[in-house]
Order: C-alpha cells, then sequence, then structure tokens
C-alpha cells in the first residue's frame, strides 16, 4: 500500500518546493541510468547517500524500501556472471562466471540503489498529494495527475474490497491449494475486484457530473519558489551536469 | 427559490434497461417548493434510479420533465439542474473521490467557477455549519462511515443548491450520527426528497411520506389506527393503557 507515513516531519528537504524534487530527482535518474563509468556511478550513489541523510529517513523505512529492488539485483548476480560472455573470472563446476558480468552486475547494483536512495528521499519527504500538485505545476499532462490522485483515492477502497472479499472466502472454510478449485476462486476473486471497481468508477463519476464536473480538476494550492529552493536547485543542476561531463569525457 | 412553486414535475416518466421490466412506470411526480418529502419503497422499485433520471445521470425512455419551470430534455439543460439540484449518494465512498476533505468540499464551487480564494472560504464555511470545523485537512479515506457521510453532505451542501435529494442518508449510521443528522436536515431552509427505509428518521425530517412500488409514486395520507405491542414487568395485571382493564374503560 502507499504510505505516507513521515510526510510532516521538518527536514531540510522535506520543506523544499516539490517541483524542485522531482526535477532534481528525475534529472539526477536519468544521467545514472544511461552512465556507465565507475567513478561517475560512485558518485551518483554518494550523492543518493547525502540527500537520504538530509531527509532524514527513518532506517526501517529505508531498509524496507530498498529490500524489493535489491531482491531483484540479487537475482541480476545470480545469473549475469555466467551469462555475459568476456574473460573467465571463476568458476563453480562447470559453470563459468566472467569479468564482464560481475562488472555489469555491480553497475546495475549501485545504480538502481543510488536512484531508489533519491527516490525514497523524494516520496518519503513529499505527501503523495503535494507531488500531484507539484506534477501538475509541472505541467504533466492533466490525465497522468487524474490518475494519480484517482489511485491514490481508491487503491485503499479496492484493498478494502479486496479483503473483505477474502474474508469472506475465508470464513466458508477456502484454504489455497494447488487444484483447480482454488484457481478457479482466485480467478473469480479477481473478476469480481474488477467489475466492482468498474462499477465503482462510473458511479464516481456520476457524483463527479452531479457536481458540476467538466473535465478538468483544479487545485487548491499553491506554491512559491524560497531562495533555498533556487540554490538546491542550482546545486543539484551542477551535480547532475559534472556526473554528465564526466561521464561524457571518457566516451570521447 | 420560488416557494410553494412547482419545481420538479415528471410526467409519465418511464425508465428501463435493456430487456428488463421497467423500474419506472409512467411515473408521476410534483415536487414543490417548500417541501420536505420522505419517499418509502422496496428495494428495487426505483427509488435511486428515479433520482438518477432526474439528475440526467440515466436518460428517461419516455415522458416529459420540467424543473425550475422549464422542459429538460438535451445534456445542457442537466448542466443547470446539478448546479442547483444536489444529491446525496447511498455509497459516501462514491461521493468523496479528493484525497482531503477541503478539496473535495471545494471541488464543487471551483466547478461553477468560483476563485479558489472563495471556493476554500465556502469549503469552510459548509464543513463549520454542519459541525465538521477542523476537518479541511483530514484524509478521506480515513473517515469513519458517520463522518464520510456528513462530509458527503458538506460537499453537496457547498453547491448552494435549492433543492436535495438524499438517497438513504442513514444506512451504516449510528444513533448518535443519525441524531445528528436529523438536526442538521431540521435546521435547513431547503426543500428535499429523503429516500429511506426509516419510517422514525422521516417523520422526524418529513412533512409528508409517498410510497414507491412497481415503478410508480403514491401518496400515503390515510391514517390507519394500530397499537403498539409493549412489554414491561407486571403487564398481566390490568393498567392505565391496557384497554380492557378497568383503568382503561375509564378513559
Amino acid at each position: 500500500m502507499i504510505g505516507a507515513e513521515f510526510e510532516s516531519g521538518e527536514s531540510f528537504v522535506q520543506r523544499l518546493d516539490p517541483r524542485v524534487k522531482i526535477v532534481a530527482v528525475l534529472l539526477f535518474s536519468v544521467v545514472v541510468a544511461v552512465s556507465n563509468r565507475f567513478e561517475v556511478l560512485l558518485l551518483g550513489l554518494a550523492v543518493g547517500l547525502c540527500i537520504m541523510l538530509l531527509a532524514r529517513v527513518p532506517m526501517r523505512q529505508l531498509v524496507r524500501r530498498l529490500i524489493p529492488v535489491n531482491a531483484f539485483v540479487l537475482f541480476l548476480w545470480i545469473f549475469l556472471p555466467f551469462t555475459l560472455k568476456g574473460e573467465p573470472f571463476f568458476s563453480i563446476g562447470p559453470l563459468v562466471g566472467s569479468h564482464e558480468g560481475l562488472l555489469y552486475a555491480t553497475r546495475i547494483s549501485i545504480k538502481s540503489n543510488a536512484i531508489m536512495l533519491v527516490l525514497i528521499a523524494l516520496v518519503a519527504s513529499t505527501s503523495i498529494l503535494t507531488l500531484g500538485h507539484a506534477m501538475h505545476e509541472l505541467r504533466v499532462p492533466q490525465k497522468i495527475v487524474h490518475l494519480f490522485f484517482f489511485t491514490y483515492r481508491y487503491i485503499h477502497v479496492i484493498y478494502r474490497e479486496y479483503l473483505r472479499s477474502v474474508n469472506a472466502m475465508k470464513v466458508r472454510g477456502f484454504r489455497p491449494r494447488t487444484n483447480v478449485h482454488t484457481y478457479k476462486t482466485f480467478a473469480y476473486l479477481v473478476g469480481m475486484l474488477v467489475v466492482r471497481s468498474s462499477d465503482r468508477a462510473q458511479r464516481v463519476h456520476n457524483a463527479m457530473l452531479c457536481r458540476g464536473f467538466r473535465g478538468k480538476l483544479y487545485s487548491l494550492r499553491q506554491f512559491s519558489m524560497k531562495t533555498a529552493d533556487v540554490i538546491s536547485l542550482v546545486v543539484m543542476l551542477a551535480i547532475v551536469v559534472t556526473m554528465g561531463v564526466l561521464e561524457w569525457i571518457r566516451m570521447v | 427559490m420560488d416557494k410553494n412553486g412547482l419545481i420538479v414535475d415528471l410526467q409519465d416518466v418511464s425508465f428501463s434497461y435493456p430487456g428488463r421490466a421497467p423500474v419506472l412506470d409512467e411515473l408521476n411526480l410534483s415536487f414543490y417548493g417548500g417541501d420536505r418529502m420522505g419517499l418509502m419503497g422496496p428495494n428495487g422499485s426505483g427509488k435511486t434510479t428515479l433520482f438518477h433520471v432526474i439528475m440526467g445521470l440515466l436518460k428517461r425512455s419516455s415522458g416529459r420533465m420540467d424543473i425550475f419551470g422549464r422542459p429538460i430534455n438535451e445534456r445542457q439543460d442537466f448542466r443547470e439542474v446539478r448546479q442547483r439540484i444536489g444529491l446525496l449518494f447511498q455509497d459516501a465512498d462514491d461521493q468523496l473521490f479528493s484525497p482531503t476533505v477541503l478539496e473535495d468540499v471545494a471541488f464543487g464551487p471551483l466547478n461553477l467557477g468560483k476563485s479558489q480564494e472563495e471556493a476554500k472560504t465556502i469549503a469552510l464555511r459548509t464543513l463549520q455549519s454542519l459541525g465538521l470545523a477542523g476537518f479541511e485537512d483530514r484524509i478521506t479515506y480515513k473517515l469513519s462511515g458517520g463522518e464520510k457521510r456528513l462530509v458527503s453532505l458538506a460537499t453537496v451542501m457547498a453547491m448552494e443548491p435549492e433543492i436535495l435529494l438524499l438517497d438513504e442518508p442513514t444506512t451504516g449510521l449510528d444513533e448518535p450520527t443519525e441524531k445528528r443528522l436529523v438536526e442538521i436536515l431540521q435546521g435547513l431552509d431547503l426543500s428535499y426528497i429523503l429516500v429511506s427505509h426509516n419510517i422514525d428518521f422521516l417523520m422526524k425530517t418529513t412533512d409528508f411520506i409517498t410510497y414507491m412500488s412497481y415503478g410508480k409514486i403514491s401518496l400515503d395520507e390515510e391514517a390507519i389506527p394500530h397499537t403498539h405491542v409493549h412489554v414491561h414487568r407486571h403487564g398481566r395485571y390490568d393498567h392505565r393503557h391496557n384497554n380492557s382493564g378497568p383503568h382503561g374503560k375509564k378513559q
């Protein structure tokens, strides 16, 4: 579920203009994702760590959010060394791990963790609402912003409907097993959720029409850039450009 | 608003879902300014459908509909209807779609072309008038059932409608919240149609009750004498409110 646990804290990152944060995270992520030089990647990781520390993300929260990404990275560590051709580096029985594969897996680990760190700092320091409004201010298409808001609002409702159905199944003695009955039941469950969500969407739309909705959502929030926001943006841009230049020098 | 004037006039209005018996069957309804009307009827008798037809969410298949003295036919006509008539939905989760209460209550006024500041003021004032001051920054999905219902009412009231259509507003409410709703409705200077299965609630909040069945509305005016069975200790002995007893005969 979407957590909005510590959006109300008071760290420096939390007070920043959300538009600045979104732009900075976006540019940073793109540069880190396309870079290959270890210097650049390590710099990215260091910057990510600094931002995360500035945002004062609680440790437990951080670990909880890093686990899924690194579970995925772990699989890359298992497969990449053996599937990428290159100089042999080590061997386990008949399997030979390549030097290139190891380097590649290392790069991906650093990249994904650096990007995740800044993303966590962003999400943890900004409420979902503010993010949506900031996206709107940044001229992100209305439809995407609407989707974002509605997902936030209704994911809980749908989740509750899911729990209700699961409970209804449980109280009638349903226990998932590996058989057709189980698969059929889960298919019904998912099917009912889709049907109910679609009905709900229709009713919500009707309720909105009754209140004069004409395809436009208005925001009650106004953002203002302060000196701290401008400085942060400039610093972040400088870091991103430096990383870009370092990467580019190697390629020339 | 035109007090005592005919506001909603439905003549022979029918509605049916394809391949099924009509939900509204040549229904007639005359609703006057100042009326506070209760509407009862079994499940599936078409009460919600009637509201949705009035608001233009469902398209009637035949019949005439005049609202505020003007025939309502096109989509365009319903725009005005929806500004002047507020519909409170059965399920508050359908009505409250914004993340925070303030944004949801301000949604209607913003759609009516109010500025951000005006919309905010209206929203706060509406919340205040319903005893919901301090709710503005609450997250809508975290409200309790009763709070959701009252906030839903606020979102409708913020449009400053002339008529309210309330679809089973008491379902799922506990007694204190229901009492609060009764007080709110009694304090409103508005005409409304109230659908409910709760006769006690209707008696307190409406001036007359109509009955809907098989897609038609009938006025239930007839006074029917009836007795209430009640239970208390020593009830086997004749006493004052027992007609057969000596005390009863004295009356």
